[in-house]
């Protein structure tokens, strides 16, 4: 038990010596997130998911790849119901989740996404319902089109209802947040197009990895750079349960970059390319997801942010 | 002139809110830790006169930090008298009225190394900020401001989805787990209507929480300050009373005799919003890029 005012850090030994932090008896400044895993990683995922993968059914759907623009479709729709389920479970009330479109407010992300989020659902699932049943095919594709503007929202937004927060690791890792999500759900959209095509006719797998290439590269690159950027913040992306999920999706998602690259030659290649991708983004998001309650349980990174005594090195 | 809707001084901030003209001046708390004598009566009255849930078995434990076994502000407990009890150098003899004599004497906890035990007691409580993050994340419109400038939960419109509790700077707002709502002091709202002052406030025996329109508030903490700082008692400070600072000031202040981290309170909070503009640009950004992705990775001819 730490003695109110005492001046200590963490339990852990530093290379680096710790700057002085007093507190009251250790207790969090904040209250710790009441989200819990694994609904809103889970829906994190989901999200971008849905929203990349609406993108890919629009763009495959206008080259004439009508097996991949499927498999978009069908995954935009499917991930975006599963991801409003899991949001609809993390309320205190769920029987009163239709207050979400009470209002319309620019300065809550997460009114802005709960409109944007059924908008998206609405659209995605027009266009896999008519892409399925063949019913008025014309609607269906002008709905597949629009889904292609609300994904990539869709799927960047969710980094912008996490930072904004009081929650120094989401908090302060706002400018790289989104490009993070925005690799994560590329990739992860790219994994179920190499999934669908690999089982499929094995046509058009292209595309679907070179999707997954880019999308993994833009992850690998953006969480590198949130780490740089975050001070003694950091340290709550690189410990703990974030820290085991952060270091196993430094692993999968370069390794699954590199299977996409050989899936065109290899089925094989190119299921082991959606595993290894859809793993890496998970546990992305769940490393991300569990930075932020570290953060906020130890007074020490809200007081250094604050006070900017960031660790020299 | 920008209008300060997300960040910076706001001298109105039931105007901005919407309330016509006419709307009654903005109140608040001035709770001054110098005269507090950790009686928790302000605790007391706050659960009565709000109804305040009674504390499941489990919760009943001691912490083992001095006299509080409240432990923080909650859904359950609006108002948190801390108990700060430790040790310190002894201070310089005092000379005759000295205000450091009256909170500690030389060596008093008699181990004979001429620290002396220091005892500071403070009641915390929702700061009802000027630019209050709970309310701008809440996507129902259940939190509220109201016309006094004081911010609210409206229990009938929450759907308990915690963005505010993990929004506000203090860590003050919470989600009770039986009933899954956020829950919050109102500044006893229903108080206010009927011309009250507050249950804190008028239970307070030593006028250590002393509420009223905030603007005569500052005056008078400025006042206190200046007479404790004349008494020699250099390490008192106000906390929270500046329009320019991260929250645009907030409604409830506080008179503190050391940093605001010994108190569990943070050193600098900044309404999360500031960054909301640049933030929405960001993610933006980032999903220009991944339509970009896309449109290169389907540019190639079909194979």
């Amino acid at each position: 038990m730490k003695r109110a005012g005492e001046v200590g850090g963490g339990a852990e030994q530093e290379m680096v010596p710790e700057a002085e932090f007093r507190s009251y008896y250790g207790r969090p400044i904040l209250k710790l997130p009441r989200w819990k895993a694994p609904h809103l990683p889970a829906y994190l995922y989901l999200g971008g998911l849905s929203g990349a993968s609406a993108v890919m059914g629009a763009a495959a759907a206008v080259t004439g790849r009508r097996a991949l623009a499927r498999a978009g479709r069908v995954t935009a729709a499917a991930a975006a119901l599963g991801g409003t389920g899991f949001l609809v479970a993390e309320l205190g009330r769920p029987e009163r989740f239709h207050h979400m479109l009470r209002v319309a407010k620019p300065t809550s992300p997460m009114s802005m996404g709960s409109w944007l989020l059924t908008a998206h659902s609405g659209l995605s699932g027009a266009a896999a319902a008519s892409d399925l049943t063949g019913v008025v095919p014309a609607l269906g594709a002008a709905a597949g089109a629009a889904a292609a503007v609300t994904g990539p929202l869709v799927a960047t937004y969710s980094a912008v209802l996490l930072a904004d927060t009081a929650v120094p690791a989401w908090h302060e890792a706002y400018r790289e947040l989104p490009f993070v999500f925005a690799g994560s759900a590329l990739a992860s959209a790219g994994a179920v197009g190499l999934a669908a095509t690999a089982l499929g006719s094995g046509r058009d797998r292209a595309p679907a990895a070179r999707m997954a290439v880019l999308g993994a590269a833009l992850e690998v690159a953006a969480t590198y750079q949130l780490e740089r950027g975050l001070g003694l913040t950091a340290e709550t992306y690189q410990q703990g349960e974030a820290g085991q999920m952060m270091r196993a999706a430094r692993w999968l998602t370069p390794a699954g970059a590199v299977a996409a690259l050989a899936a065109g030659r290899s089925r094989a290649a190119a299921l082991a390319a959606a595993g290894l991708l859809t793993a890496g983004a998970v546990t992305t998001r769940v490393g991300v997801f569990k930075a932020g309650p570290a953060s906020a349980a130890d007074p020490k990174y809200v007081i250094a942010s604050q006070r900017n005594y960031h660790a020299s090195k | 002139m920008t209008n300060n809707r997300l960040y910076g001084p706001l001298s109105d901030v039931s105007g901005d809110a919407g309330y016509p003209g006419d709307h009654p001046e903005r109140v608040g708390f001035f709770t001054d830790t110098s005269v507090c004598i950790g009686c928790k009566a302000c605790e007391v009255a706050c659960k009565e006169w709000n109804g305040l849930p009674d504390p499941v078995a489990g919760d009943l434990t001691l912490t083992g930090m001095s006299y509080d076994n409240t432990g923080a502000l909650g859904a359950n407990s609006w108002r948190h008298v801390a108990f700060i009890e430790d040790t310190v150098p002894a201070p310089a003899p005092a000379d005759g009225g000295d205000l450091l004599s009256l909170v500690a004497d030389a060596d008093s906890d008699g181990d004979g190394d001429g620290g002396t035990t220091r005892w500071l007691m403070a009641s915390d409580v929702c700061k009802h900020c000027t630019h209050a993050a709970c309310l701008d994340v809440c996507p129902t419109g259940a939190l509220v401001r109201t016309e006094f400038g004081t911010v609210i939960v409206q229990p009938d419109v929450c759907n308990g989805c915690a963005y505010c509790v993990s929004a506000c700077p203090f860590g003050v707002i919470d989600r009770r787990e039986d009933d899954g709502r956020a829950w919050k002091c109102t500044m006893c709202y229903d108080r206010l209507r009927g011309d009250l002052e507050p249950a804190c406030a008028k239970a307070c025996p030593t006028d250590s929480i002393q509420f009223g329109p905030l603007d005569e508030l500052r005056a008078i903490a400025q006042t206190r300050l200046d007479e404790l700082h004349q008494a020699g008692n250099t390490e008192a400070r106000l906390y929270g009373e500046d329009p320019d600072d991260g929250v645009g000031g907030t409604g409830a202040f506080f008179l503190l005799l050391d940093e605001p981290e010994v108190y569990g309170l943070p050193p600098d909070p900044v309404v999360t919003t500031r960054d909301l503009p640049a933030m929405w640009r960001r993610a933006g950004a980032a999903a220009a890029v991944l339509a970009a992705g896309v449109a290169v990775a389907f540019a190639g001819r079909r194979s």
